[in-house]
């Protein structure tokens, strides 16, 4: 179960705010890049990304603590990529997912984070560092970030597999993913992803129709269900793309779904309205259906969660005191404030010492430790997300994102698995 | 001579707003259709396998149809579907607004209100059938109190119903308006005329009142369809993305930089969507009758 304030779930979701209708990326398409004339007087960062971290009371703080305006440009994770390596100049500082990198790094377009200038880099968390969680390694099939953490040097288009000074991003956010049930309607407890196809639930299933996280998603099916054991879901060969998408495409023709979804509200309103009662979703998007009164569980499940993580980065670009800016407002980012916000929104920040300093003792307990809630847990936006004694779904830190079992990810063979998603949406 | 001189200084403009902003695009997407590229970058080529990839096992018949024919077929279906039920609604609309009503302040005042869904924007028109038609939507839950049926109809939502009945929401006034149009500049007389020769209404919609205002259901055909031919919006809010579009696919591709691949499916859709409008226009010379 993860939480987010009000304004966030209000119509834009962690990776991506595709409106059904693409109205908005058309738009920014053609007439996104707003003028920008440099000013040293002003302190203003143009901070390109999704939803996730684009949250007005971050700005405002940032604004209070630095002086520094922060103006955002929040687009789909799609749109980010797009902006990185066609429009390098339109941002100063980016925040995007870690599975985007290898597609990102290649370009030159990002240049390497020198982590000498980080105050907290040696607290950052060992998910990302080490992929590990409490001493113990998690499953790191994908993107996993530990792949794509370190650069050869400040310029170069290469990772490197050792620890260097140079990083592609400094982490900032990351959660563990999961189904979504309707418990009320369902009646009887859900403890595997292969019962997103089981017949029982004909007619109401959906799975989300963005190609490389979907396909993870029918990847962890597909492995609960026993058909196959995957080398590793997030790089899969030809042959294990076909037989992914045709236990899918099966399941489609048998109508075991009533709809896919791509934005994050549709989600909220297939599970808010029952057409749907288990189904892969976003955390935020739990949280929309809980505040409207209705029971919605982020179930955890015996194969483990699809986990997801973002940083920031900067682009070539950026100079002087441009740079000197973002570094200011990345370690201030790291410093506990930020960190506390978004794990009150039941995110999980990436310095966790800094963010426990800023959180009540029973916030901490109840978000990351697993204990059930002392008082009434409240969202940064003053909502009631748990009441007293509840505990969160699936768990402590540890339990949660040490159940990891693999990483949203960019395959090799993305370009025949993308055919292969619009065939499967076509059968 | 100076005639001639003038009238093509008074279209340089537009021919010029259209060279720059429709022809220049238009070919840049079909020399990016034989481009190659990789997860990061386009990479300019003069190679077909976009196309290829496009139409592969498109002439194996033994697997059935294959991606890029099912899609159109799909998309087809709702064209024509759309267009069907959009003249249908759109002609007998037209044809009470002009011929049955008979003060000018009246046809106004019910022309205008015609277009009032319009006031909203067409997403907005598109989901609000969500909660009428759902499982537990406004329809199944009156049908259920009424005790009509026991159990929910589930193809009301997200199935070709749906996304039928959202088209001919949307678009039946982009009919009405060129029929009402052209209906409107038919000469009463000569309807006056048949009756007085004793046909019937019947008669006279089908001989007078329609190839009269065939200009009209051109255009508005033409208008229909090539809006529906490239729509992914409603398909997928109304389908509940289970059905597949061109403009969906193109979309998808898109998203993940293949702009090569979304170039080359934009080319072919427009080359069909052109065949088509080409094929329309030698049915019914619109230029002349206008």
């Amino acid at each position: 179960m993860s939480k987010k304030t009000q304004e966030n779930t209000a119509g834009l979701s962690r990776r991506s705010f595709i409106k059904g209708a693409g109205t908005l990326a058309a738009a920014s398409m053609f007439g996104g890049v707003a003028p920008y004339v440099m000013s040293n007087e002003k302190k203003v960062l143009r901070y390109l990304g999704t939803a996730v971290n684009q949250d007005k009371a971050i700005a405002a703080k940032a604004k209070e603590d630095l002086g520094i305006t922060i103006e955002y440009i929040p687009v789909t994770t799609d749109e980010v990529t797009k902006r990185i390596l066609t429009q390098p100049n339109s941002f100063d500082l980016v925040d995007t997912e870690y599975f985007s990198l290898k597609k990102l790094v290649p370009s030159g377009n990002l240049i390497g984070m020198n982590a000498s200038k980080i105050k907290e880099f040696d607290n950052i968390v060992t998910a990302f560092t080490k992929g590990e969680v409490a001493g113990k390694k998690i499953g790191d099939q994908g993107t996993a970030p530990k792949k794509v953490f370190y650069k050869e040097g400040e310029k170069s288009t290469n990772f490197s597999s050792t620890p260097t000074e140079w990083v592609t991003l400094i982490p900032t956010v990351y959660n563990a993913d999961t189904l979504g049930i309707r418990p009320d309607l369902i009646g009887r407890p859900i403890n595997s992803w292969a019962e997103l196809l089981n017949p029982e639930f004909k007619g109401k299933a959906s799975i989300l129709n963005i190609p490389s996280i979907g396909i993870m998603d029918a990847a962890m099916v597909v492995e609960a269900m026993g058909e196959y054991k995957y080398p590793d879901k997030g790089n899969m060969t030809k042959k294990e793309i076909d037989l992914t998408m045709k236990v899918l495409t099966e399941a489609k023709k048998q109508g075991q779904f009533r709809a896919f979804w791509s934005d994050f509200n549709e989600s909220v309103n297939l599970m808010a309205s029952g057409e749907v009662v288990i189904q892969s979703m976003w955390s935020p998007a739990i949280t929309a259906v809980r505040t409207k009164g209705i029971p919605c569980v982020y179930q955890p499940l015996k194969e483990g969660y699809r986990a997801w993580a973002a940083g920031f980065g900067l682009p070539t670009t950026i100079k002087g005191y441009q740079q000197d800016l973002a570094y200011e407002f990345i370690n201030w980012f790291l410093s506990g404030w930020a960190g506390a916000y978004l794990n009150r929104q039941g995110y999980y920040s990436a310095v966790l010492p800094t963010a426990k300093a800023n959180m009540e003792a029973y916030e901490w307990d109840y978000w990351m430790l697993g204990k059930p809630a002392a008082k009434d847990i409240m969202s940064p936006g003053g909502q009631k997300l748990a009441s007293a004694g509840e505990v969160r779904d699936g768990g402590s830190y540890e339990t949660r994102m040490g159940g990891v079992a693999c990483w949203n990810a960019v395959m090799d063979e993305n370009r025949y698995m993308v055919r292969k998603w619009n065939e499967f949406i076509a059968s | 001579m100076a005639r001639q001189n003038s009238s093509s200084i008074l279209a340089l403009p537009f021919a010029s707003v259209l060279a720059t902003f429709f022809i220049l695009p238009l070919i840049l997407v079909v020399v990016v259709s034989f481009w190659d590229y990789t997860e990061y970058s386009l990479i300019p080529d003069l190679i077909l396998m976009n196309y290829e990839e496009l139409f592969y096992g498109c002439f194996d018949w033994s697997e059935g149809l294959c991606t890029t024919f099912a899609t159109y077929l799909s998309t087809f279906k709702y064209v024509f579907l759309t267009w069907f039920f959009t003249l249908g609604i759109g002609f007998g609309v037209a044809l009470y607004l002009v011929f049955c009503v008979r003060s000018l302040k009246m046809q106004i005042v019910l022309f205008l209100i015609c277009t009032i869904p319009f006031w909203t924007s067409n997403v907005i028109r598109m989901i609000s059938w969500i909660p009428l038609l759902g499982r537990n939507g406004i329809v199944n839950t009156s049908l259920m109190s009424m005790g009509v049926i026991d159990q929910p109809i589930e193809w009301l939502l997200y199935s070709g119903f749906s996304v039928t009945l959202g088209f001919v929401h949307l678009y039946t006034l982009f009919m009405v308006v060129p029929i009402f149009n052209s209906m409107a500049k038919i000469d009463r007389s000569l309807i006056e005329a048949a009756k007085d020769s004793g046909a019937s209404a019947w008669q006279i919609i089908t001989n007078i009142i329609i190839p009269l205002s065939r200009s009209g259901i051109m255009i508005g055909s033409i208008f229909v369809i090539t809006i529906v031919v490239g729509d992914f919006i409603t398909i997928g809010v109304l389908g509940g993305q289970q059905i597949a579009s061109v403009g969906k696919i193109i979309y998808v591709e898109m998203s993940y930089l293949q702009f090569p691949a979304a170039a080359a499916n934009a080319v072919v859709l427009v080359s069909i969507t052109l065949l088509m409008v080409a094929a329309m226009m030698r049915i019914v010379n619109v230029r002349k009758e206008l």
